[in-house]
């Protein structure tokens, strides 16, 4: 399913003395299939875009298209059930939307009000159980008695149980140890492999925008800055770095390579392989040139 | 409609209300409440209404944002006007339709003690519009010290009560994000049958008891990290200044005060 948004505006608290202009003329087409990461600083309206795309939030301005539903400022929604079963949105610390007396339950939530049967619905929370790698013997148990970590996976398989077609990530991996991120981060990948899903990642991280992002969106004070691909966006570390972004290690690792060694590398890496490939190709040619 | 919401919230401005100590706008809120009910006749109502939007004038804040965030309290108000037509039942009849009537004395009632409502709420409203809640706790726990004498814990009040209207938005801002988390999983918060809506609010209230006692708890131990002890000896950051206009605003009150009294039959 494609979604793009056009020129799309938003307001918070419109005829109010506190009205805020959150995102301003955003434009981003997001095709059936594209890992998108978003990235930005705190405040520059990448969470505000994400709840545009599942209709959360009706733009004051400008047209969102999801799938076959155009929402615009002016007309009125009604049934956004549809939309809201193909985009499944992982907020951030997601665990703070769980209530359910057990786990099961807790995932069947989602299916269950998007009018699947309820064997379904327990057929899909023990898919999704063991998608986010955790055991069967869990779902019986109260979502409260886990540890923070297990709580985060019960509640992402809450949204993967619905079956989307589109997932959005706020942030879902903020407050994991390293381990936990790279799993769920490597989940979400592989899914996005297999199921053909759109992915769309708002994160801090460059590291995992740069890892797993066909399509890098950066967000400055409400607007977008620049879109391309990571390699696009990273082969100019310093423009980043000037705004106060971070650029992955291996970026930076080579910028100071190629500072020390007085020359330019033949492209930007972006991973640790390349990188290795690319720095033992040049030790072989020695420094003969 | 939860960002129109006005309870507990203040809207900075610079405005001679504003600037007003929170000790003086609490003691003419008191008096405020006392004095609404020596009004009796058009008269006195209609100094209490001048009074009013003089304040509100004064204290800048913008009326349509005033008046749009009370909506839910005009329809009480609407409430109550009608339960006073339809319920006294003495004086003429001015309106007859069948077996319903409506009494002079219902029509004077309702329209009274509706304006006294509306007049209370409105004040309390620029109170709180345009005092921080600190202040308000500020001004409450210095005007209560006399009762520490008599044991009367004032500061644990005070504590308590800015807790309280600290989390006032912390907690709608936690509201909205469960809500949207939910309405992302298939709730439908804002239409459908009552049945189905009441039941909405069961994956909202949970998640909110829950990151409530949450916080709650880390409170308590962040204050206790901190060496929190109640009140005793402890010194303030902020210091309370009553100056020209707080006792020219008193003045003015007590005006009005013997206005009402000279007027009222």
């Amino acid at each position: 399913m494609d979604i793009s948004l056009k020129n799309v505006e938003y307001r918070y608290q419109v005829d109010t003395p506190f009205e805020r202009l959150a995102i301003k003329d955003v434009s981003i087409e997001i095709p059936e299939g594209t890992f998108l990461a978003i990235i930005g600083h705190t405040g520059s309206g990448k969470s505000t875009v994400l709840q545009h795309l599942n209709a959360l939030l009706k733009p004051t301005g400008g047209e969102v298209v999801i799938g076959d539903r155009v929402i615009t400022a002016d007309k009125k929604q009604k049934n956004l059930k549809e939309v809201r079963q193909k985009v499944g949105i992982v907020f951030q610390f997601p665990e703070h939307q769980l209530f359910e007396e057990t786990v099961e339950k807790d995932i069947c939530f989602g299916p269950m009000n998007f009018g699947v049967s309820e064997q379904v619905a327990k057929k899909r929370a023990r898919e999704a159980i063991s998608l986010v790698g955790l055991g069967e013997e869990i779902l019986s148990k109260s979502p409260f008695d886990l540890s923070g970590g297990q709580m985060r996976r019960v509640a992402i398989a809450g949204v993967l149980a619905m079956n989307p077609d589109v997932i959005v990530l706020d942030e879902p991996t903020a407050g994991l140890d390293p381990r936990g991120r790279k799993e769920i981060m490597d989940m979400f990948y592989s899914l996005h492999k297999h199921k053909n899903l759109s992915t769309i990642l708002v994160t801090h991280s460059m590291e995992d925008a740069s890892r797993y992002a066909d399509k890098i969106v950066i967000m400055q004070k409400g607007q977008v800055y620049k879109t391309g691909t990571p390699i696009e966006i990273f082969s100019n570390p310093e423009e980043l770095i000037e705004m106060g972004l971070d650029v992955p290690e291996v970026v930076k690792f080579q910028q100071r390579l190629e500072k020390a060694f007085q020359r330019k590398f033949s492209k930007t890496c972006l991973t640790i392989e390349e990188m290795t490939e690319e720095v033992s190709s040049f030790l072989k040619r020695g420094d003969s040139r | 409609m939860m960002e129109k919401m006005i309870f507990g919230r203040y809207v900075p401005a610079d405005s001679v209300i504003h600037r007003m100590d929170p000790r003086s706008k609490l003691i003419i809120i008191f008096l405020f409440v006392c004095i609404v009910f020596i009004a009796n006749n058009a008269w006195t109502y209609g100094a209490l209404v001048i009074y009013t939007f003089l304040m509100l004038g004064l204290s800048k804040v913008p009326m349509r944002f005033v008046f749009g965030g009370l909506k839910l309290v005009f329809i009480l108000i609407l409430f109550t006007f009608f339960l006073h037509v339809f319920l006294t039942k003495e004086g003429p009849v001015i309106f007859e339709l069948g077996w319903f009537k409506v009494y002079e004395e219902g029509l004077r009632q309702g329209i009274f003690i509706s304006l006294r409502f509306f007049l209370l709420i409105l004040m309390t409203s620029i109170l709180t519009l345009t005092t921080t809640p600190i202040a308000i706790t500020d001004g409450l726990e210095s005007l209560l010290g006399p009762l520490k004498k008599v044991k009367f814990p004032v500061h644990e009040l005070a504590l308590m009560m800015s807790i309280a209207l600290r989390f006032i938005p912390t907690l709608m801002e936690e509201t909205d994000k469960i809500m949207k988390a939910q309405s992302a999983r298939g709730v439908d918060f804002s239409s459908g049958p009552v049945k189905d809506r009441v039941k909405a609010v069961i994956p909202l209230l949970i998640p909110l008891f829950v990151s409530s006692f949450k916080r709650a708890e880390e409170l308590a131990t962040a204050m206790e990290a901190r060496g929190y002890r109640g009140g005793e000896g402890r010194t303030r950051y902020r210091q309370l200044s009553w100056g020209a206009a707080d006792t020219f605003m008193i003045l003015l009150l007590a005006a009005l005060t013997v206005l009402l009294i000279v007027l009222r039959t």
